[in-house]
């Protein structure tokens, strides 16, 4: 701890001279701790008392008395960086910052040049450095102050914020001078004092994203410098600085930013496909070697899913926007034609139907010997399976398209009016949860949360005992994806043409992706991919934890349905008519 | 499962009035051991799933005043149909001269508590009317900026360490800043830490300069690099996940876990006769360890 006294040299009587005198107070209180310290500070000062370089001031002289030792050196007119950033309205531009970090480059490699040892800093950061009144830089404090604290005892908070992680160990060599710097220059290029972000963290506050004015070739520069790994940053502090002079000069010397292109659209061929006669809005099944599709053309086709021959289909008098369920050798889907029909999956005969007052665009889902969906006549519908009759209907306020989910003996579906229901197996409401737009999202489970997109824009997670809701993401758009979970992630697309990664403890953005349209399919995770289509025609294949992209095949038509990958191959459906299959 | 058992046995269940060949085999006797152990392990059987807790409070061995904070709130809303296990518990450790980190850690506390518990006022103690529309996660998020603006215009300098959990239903919200901790022991013998510190060891560890020994020995392991009160925006680590069933929610401040360790923690816990003597061995323990920290610790435990 200690002062810095501003300072009259009276040696010259006649002139101003003005010095500035550092005051450091020796607190340790062993007499040959103190000793050590004393001598420590007076050999550092017969050290710096040799330097000569135009950014580094000057010695006159030192002293020690009782417990407090003095350095006399060179005055310096101007201010420190720190202050000069607080002062500043806005950022400061660019070509100003870069000379100052080619100057203070000059100042470091003078210092790590030094014979016979090289000397480090230690301790770059934007109060250390000083601006002249000609602008230039100057550095202070040389560490000299670091013998006099006594450490501080009991739970303390903060930590520098500049130094690189190795320091913290105790290894202080160039590159750990290198990554002040860098973490000086990125402080004064975004305002944001490292002293306030958890250590290490820069990489989380790209430059870019703070201060736009900052070029891509500066911010890699600096993003170099900040690497965690001594080893990634620069060599050396010249290449540093040749670096920043490339910069400067826009010559594009740092052409080594590499950018991983993913696999080209158009190499990736379908294994084979399908044409109906109308768009694929739907999501195809897989069962015992057949790919069963609905289509715009009213028919629901079987096809052979090694080579898409077709075998038979089975016309109804609607649309088919549903995901086909099997139960016990048949499917079950519904139709526009307001019908649910169930057909067997060998012949495509008709088991039975079951007529409903509004079209069907609900999925069906079987379990514990019922079929359960919606209609837009309003009501959640469960029927017999074997007697095809209704056991109950639950009325909402609104048509219901969401895809029931049933687990526990509970049946939870949304509906277009916003209202999110949990009904039991005798068809009364256990709980309900509103949202501010349609539900048009069908419910994922993953422990005791059920997820859901909103048009309102949201992701919603609620605990599946009670309906209180746990979290909500806001989406760029609103959603009518419905989400899939895999390990502790959440994934949907949303109409702002992204499809999102959500952690799904903390609702944090992992990830998100960008294609050129609306996503309204719904993603599938299939090992470590996830595959997902969008209305800008692709099937994007992702890598699911990262989001990076693996591959994007191009239909003629906007993806609205969602893929179904089995045994290494993705089916789906395009608005061009065709059912696809192509490798995983 | 036991009526699964009972269903496909009903033919062959014996009759109670015969029972067959009590004594003619012999058994390995269990020794005290495994008795107390299966004793211990056996909790009442309620119809419902409830939530119980206890904590305890000590000012350590080497301070002479407390700069922790905690509180523990255990309910139930009773809806239609069924009930809810509701409970809050949090601990806070304050820092910063002039008695200021006392301040800080209470008013965390307080703070936050009293922001929670306004949002469940009407269903904890009057008649809602309407479903809470907020998140809980954006509730918890809220009381900690509440807390945190506060601590900084009311006590500047000072920061603390905050760890809540708000139990609804199984599941259990945690909102943490620094580095007391949140753990879920189960009866397995599985020991979680459900938080993560925001130390600057625990940095170093995670970015691989520091290894678990060089951690231990770490000569700065009580700085912090987030604390409430402490810098101009705050994020608080905030997640849900299933309250540790069978098994305990147990958190504490950094004068427990930092000197008696996880296994230690665990067998006080799973062999105390109930959580007030859980809670009772583990500050004795940090005081037989040195008591070089207050010491606080709450244990929650969802039975039935």
């Amino acid at each position: 701890m200690g002062s810095v006294y501003r300072a009259r040299d009276l040696h010259f009587p006649n002139v101003v001279k003005l010095v500035a005198v550092k005051e450091m107070i020796n607190m340790a209180p062993d007499p040959l701790v103190r000793q050590t310290i004393v001598q420590n500070f007076e050999r550092e000062a017969n050290l710096l008392a040799t330097l000569n370089h135009p950014s580094i001031p000057r010695i006159y002289d030192y002293l020690s008395l009782e417990n407090r030792s003095y350095l006399i050196l060179e005055f310096i007119h101007g201010k420190d960086l720190e202050t000069v950033i607080q002062d500043s309205n806005g950022f400061i531009p660019e070509d100003q910052v870069i000379s100052w970090a080619v100057q203070l480059c000059d100042v470091l490699s003078y210092l790590h040049g030094h014979k016979p040892d090289p000397i480090i800093f230690r301790d770059m950061k934007p109060s250390n450095v000083m601006i002249n009144h000609n602008g230039d830089v100057v550095l202070v404090d040389f560490g000299i102050a670091k013998a006099f604290q006594v450490g501080q005892k009991g739970t303390m908070i903060g930590t520098e914020g500049y130094s690189p992680p190795e320091q913290y160990r105790g290894e202080a060599n160039q590159f750990a001078d290198i990554y002040s710097l860098g973490a000086t220059l990125h402080h004064t290029l975004t305002r944001r004092d490292p002293r306030m972000e958890p250590p290490f963290s820069f990489a989380e506050r790209p430059i870019r994203r703070i201060n736009s004015n900052v070029s891509t070739e500066l911010e890699t520069v600096i993003n170099t410098a900040l690497q965690y790994n001594p080893s990634e940053r620069f060599p050396n502090i010249t290449a540093m600085k040749d670096a920043l002079i490339g910069v400067a000069r826009k010559t594009g010397m740092l052409s080594k930013i590499t950018s991983a292109l993913p696999t080209g659209a158009g190499s990736i061929k379908p294994l084979w496909s399908f044409k109906c006669e109308d768009e694929i809005r739907s999501t195809p099944i897989l069962y015992q070697g057949s790919l069963f599709i609905g289509c715009y053309d009213n028919n629901l086709y079987s096809l052979n899913a090694a080579d898409g021959q077709f075998q038979w289909k089975y016309a109804a008098e609607g649309g088919i926007v549903t995901r086909p369920a099997l139960y016990d050798n048949n499917i079950y889907f519904g139709s526009e034609d307001k019908r649910l029909h169930v057909i067997s999956a060998r012949t495509g005969k008709v088991v039975w139907t079951y007529y409903t007052e509004g079209k069907v665009r609900s999925s069906p889902r079987v379990a514990e010997g019922h079929v359960f969906f919606g209609s837009d006549d309003n009501d959640l519908h469960a029927v017999n399976v074997n007697s095809g009759r209704a056991v109950w209907k639950f009325a909402t306020d609104a048509p219901v398209h969401s895809t029931p989910l049933v687990v526990n003996e509970l049946v939870y579906v949304g509906s277009e009016s916003g209202a999110f229901y949990a009904i039991d197996f005798r068809g009364t409401l256990k709980w309900r949860f509103m949202a501010k737009r349609a539900i048009t999202s069908s419910p994922a489970l993953k422990g005791q949360s059920i997820f859901f997109g909103a048009l309102d824009s949201m992701l919603y997670c609620v605990d599946m005992k009670n309906g209180w809701a746990i979290w909500k993401y806001r989406l760029g758009k609103g959603s009518v994806s419905s989400p899939a979970v895999s390990d502790d992630y959440v994934f949907i697309g949303a109409a702002d043409g992204f499809i999102y990664c959500v952690d799904i403890n903390t609702s944090k953005e992992i990830w998100r992706f960008k294609t050129d349209n609306q996503v309204s399919s719904s993603p599938a995770i299939y090992k470590d991919s996830l595959y997902c289509g969008s209305v800008d025609g692709y099937l994007y294949c992702l890598e699911y934890r990262t989001g990076r992209l693996r591959w994007k095949f191009e239909s003629k038509g906007a993806i609205t349905g969602s893929p179904l990958v089995f045994d290494d191959i993705v089916y789906i459906g395009s608005t061009d008519h065709h059912v696809y299959a192509l490798f995983a | 499962m036991a009526d699964f058992f009972r269903k496909l046995f009903k033919k062959e269940q014996p009759a109670p009035s015969q029972p067959p060949f009590v004594d003619s085999v012999t058994t390995q006797p269990l020794s005290e051991q495994q008795i107390s152990a299966i004793m211990s392990g056996s909790v009442p059987r309620y119809e419902m799933k409830q939530l119980i807790a206890s904590a305890g409070q000590s000012v350590g061995k080497q301070r002479d005043h407390n700069e922790d904070s905690l509180l523990a709130i255990t309910s139930t809303i009773s809806g239609s149909g069924e009930s809810i296990p509701f409970g809050l518990y949090i601990v806070a450790d304050g820092m910063g001269g002039h008695q200021f980190g006392e301040v800080a850690s209470n008013a965390a506390v307080r703070i936050i508590a009293g922001h929670i518990l306004k949002k469940f006022h009407s269903f904890l103690y009057n008649l809602p009317t309407q479903i809470l529309q907020e998140p809980l996660q954006e509730v918890m998020e809220e009381s900690i900026r509440d807390a945190h603006r506060y601590v900084q215009r009311e006590a500047p300098g000072s920061g603390t360490t905050v760890t809540a959990a708000l139990v609804l239903g199984q599941q259990v919200t945690i909102a943490h800043v620094g580095d007391s901790r949140a753990y879920a022991l189960y009866t397995d013998g599985r020991i979680d830490t459900i938080t993560r510190d925001h130390s600057l060891v625990k940095r170093l560890e995670e970015l691989g300069h520091l290894s678990k020994d060089e951690a231990v020995n770490f000569p700065h392991r009580n700085v912090l690099i987030r604390a409430l009160g402490q810098g101009e925006s705050l994020e608080a680590d905030i997640f849900t996940i299933p309250f540790p069933s069978p098994g305990y929610l147990l958190i504490c401040s950094d004068g427990l876990w930092g000197v008696v360790n996880d296994q230690e923690v665990y067998r006080a816990v799973s062999e105390a006769p109930n959580l007030p003597g859980a809670c009772q061995t583990l500050i004795e323990a940090a005081n037989i360890a040195g008591g070089p920290d207050n010491i606080s610790v709450i244990i929650a435990q969802m039975i039935g």
